[in-house]
């Protein structure tokens, strides 16, 4: 287990301004500068798992390739692992591990085996290390039968274990995980994602992962930064968004007898069934049990239920509406 | 502050130890090795391709032949040199160019891994990424340049009939490193182009493949201009013509100061270093890929 509690990620007021040129003419362009990344501060410590969210376009990837000195930034500050990325990007990568979901690291017409051991003359693996290391890995990660395979014929969800052991075999301290579970099955996903919690939980690696699928998240991690137009509009529990961006709660409730519909504020019928009766309301305008309490008062329960809104919904939501009060709009000023 | 007492207190032992300056370099070729030989043990797993493309460029380098041979026939002299001379200058650059060709030939591939955004991945290793991209292929079927240009070479050397001085014989084996370098170097900054210009790759080519032609000669023939531009902007003529100078013993019909002829080594050196700074400089533009 290694030491957790000090900052291995750290962020503050970081920028990307990409500048594109846009026809505006038959011949006439201009050219407009776009900020990917728009003043995005935020601290891991290590030994967190943090889901890294937002729509397309949204800065995602931009900031993972600054975090992992890919890119460099335009400002602000970023240190990883006590390292400034852009300029000390090859000490740096003895401290991380990298696994893009759309790019391959290892070699494609090798053995799985031949790229591992590759790996280990690159990053210089003790060899002790390295055999426990990998042994683990293939156990962990069922990689046995793939290991004298040409990585081109495995399938994908072996081709990403075998990705995601590759970025594991110089014991990083920090993993960056750029949608590493597009185009799994839910078998292969799964496991790729215990693979993770594991790692996390008994290692103390420090995850950052961006994904698409929110599931993902709600699966793994306890907390969830979300970004849009390249500013983070969430850092918090993964739970707690619930409460942070509200979202209707339901309480469905089964009376000994048919009702009509109950008139309690803050809340509103949505249907009623025979004895069972759906209420919706807001986390933010009344209490769960100030509703359960009224609904006892008006009649006899005889069971109740509050389902809470589903997570992957009221992301769908913010990305698509923004925040309550914050009119993110196009980031791009023409120069 | 607290942070990066954190990162110096990781246990030491999960690297090796970083030896000094010469443990690094012996590092860096036995990675190499170990590299290449991953890329050439891949080709040779598809023999038939690899044999198919090793006719193919053999073939192609025996056509190339026969044209000399017959530009020979019809040229008993060209601007003063005679035949074997010239013989001697182009075997020699065709030679650096072919093991150029054969070492970082797959920077003509670099553009599109710029464009597609793999180069990401060059960028979050342990070691340079222009290393990287160098170590990353060894195309063999290429070596058939350099067999075409060391039989041209000993058919000259058979007819020149030079006095080896300890010299001419230091300047003959260097010919060939500083030729590689000289080319690297020119290869290295026309590809760092594409850093900014993701699709300059003929602009690129033209310097890599047209300097290799140019150097194939020596310099005279051409115009004052073309020489020029030769001499010192892409230091072609340092390749051959100028060291070759001495290896033959011959003065230089155009006159240029005799300190040219020995300042092929410096040249190099002073390329390459260019073409690393030139790279890095690079690599702080790239903008990688959307996703």
């Amino acid at each position: 287990m290694r030491r957790s509690g000090h900052a291995v990620i750290k962020v503050d007021e970081l920028r990307k301004t990409f500048t594109r040129t846009r026809a505006t003419g038959r011949l006439r362009r201009e050219r407009v500068a776009v900020e990917a990344v728009d003043g995005v501060s935020f601290t891991v410590q290590a030994g967190e798992m943090v889901g890294y969210i937002g729509p397309n376009g949204a800065g995602k990837s931009t900031t993972i390739k600054m975090l992992t000195g890919i890119l460099v930034p335009s400002s602000g500050l970023v240190r990883v692992a006590g390292l400034e990325p852009a300029k000390q990007r090859t000490d740096l990568a003895r401290h991380i591990g990298v696994v893009f979901g759309q790019r391959r690291q290892l070699w494609w017409d090798l053995p799985l085996r031949d790229s591992f051991d590759l790996l280990r003359y690159m990053y210089r693996v003790p060899p002790e290390r390295f055999r426990h290391n990998l042994d683990r890995l293939i156990d962990l990660l069922d990689l046995g039968p793939c290991l004298d395979v040409a990585v081109r014929q495995l399938s994908l969800g072996q081709l990403m274990r075998g990705e995601v052991a590759a970025a594991l075999l110089h014991d990083p301290e920090v993993v960056f995980l750029d949608e590493p579970t597009i185009g799994l099955d839910v078998v292969s996903k799964g496991r790729l994602l215990e693979f993770l919690q594991s790692i996390n939980k008994e290692s103390g690696v420090t995850v950052l992962l961006t994904t698409h699928d929110i599931a993902d998240v709600e699966r793994l991690c306890e907390r969830m930064l979300i970004i849009d137009h390249g500013r983070v509009i969430y850092d918090g529990g993964v739970e707690e968004v619930r409460e942070a961006f509200g979202g209707e709660r339901m309480l469905i409730v089964d009376l000994e007898t048919a009702a009509p519909p109950l008139a309690i504020e803050g809340t509103r019928v949505e249907r009623v069934e025979g004895a069972r009766q759906w209420l919706r309301f807001r986390r933010s305008e009344v209490s769960a049990a100030r509703v359960v309490a009224e609904v006892a008062a008006q009649a006899p329960v005889v069971d109740l239920s509050i389902e809470e809104p589903e997570i992957e919904e009221i992301v769908r939501r913010i990305y698509l509406e923004g925040l309550p009060g914050n009119h993110a709009t196009d980031n791009s000023r023409v120069l | 502050m607290d942070d990066r007492l954190a990162a110096r207190s990781r246990p030491a032992s999960r690297f090796q130890a970083v030896p000094g300056c010469f443990g690094l370099l012996r590092w860096r070729a036995a990675l190499y090795v170990h590299l290449i030989g991953a890329r050439v043990r891949a080709q040779l797993q598809y023999r038939l391709s690899f044999a198919l493309d090793l006719a193919g460029t053999c073939f192609i380098t025996f056509v190339d032949f026969l044209a000399i041979v017959v530009l020979f026939a019809h040229l008993p002299r060209l601007a003063g040199w005679s035949l074997p001379e010239v013989a001697f200058f182009y075997a020699m650059a065709t030679f650096s160019f072919g093991l150029t060709d054969l070492i970082v030939g797959h920077l003509d591939e670099f553009p599109r891994s710029i464009r597609t955004g793999a180069f990401d991945l060059f960028l979050v290793r342990p070691v340079g990424s222009l290393f990287l991209v160098v170590s990353s292929d060894l195309a063999l079927r290429r070596i058939g340049k350099m067999i075409q240009a060391t039989v041209i070479l000993l058919y000259a050397l058979g007819r020149l009939h030079i006095t080896w001085t300890p010299v001419r014989v230091a300047m003959l084996i260097t010919m060939i490193p500083t030729g590689v370098a000289i080319y690297s170097g020119v290869w290295i900054i026309a590809m760092t182009v594409t850093f900014w210009a993701v699709e300059a790759r003929e602009v690129s080519n033209s310097f890599t493949y047209g300097g290799s032609f140019l150097a194939s000669y020596p310099i005279n023939i051409f115009g004052g201009w073309t020489r020029r531009l030769l001499a010192f902007v892409i230091p072609m003529a340092f390749v051959s013509y100028f060291p070759g100078l001495v290896v033959l013993g011959r003065p230089d019909p155009l006159g240029a100061p005799v300190f040219l002829q020995y300042a092929t080594p410096v040249v190099a050196v002073a390329l390459l270093l260019l073409a690393m700074q030139m790279w890095s400089i690079g690599v702080r533009h790239y903008r990688s890929t959307g996703s």
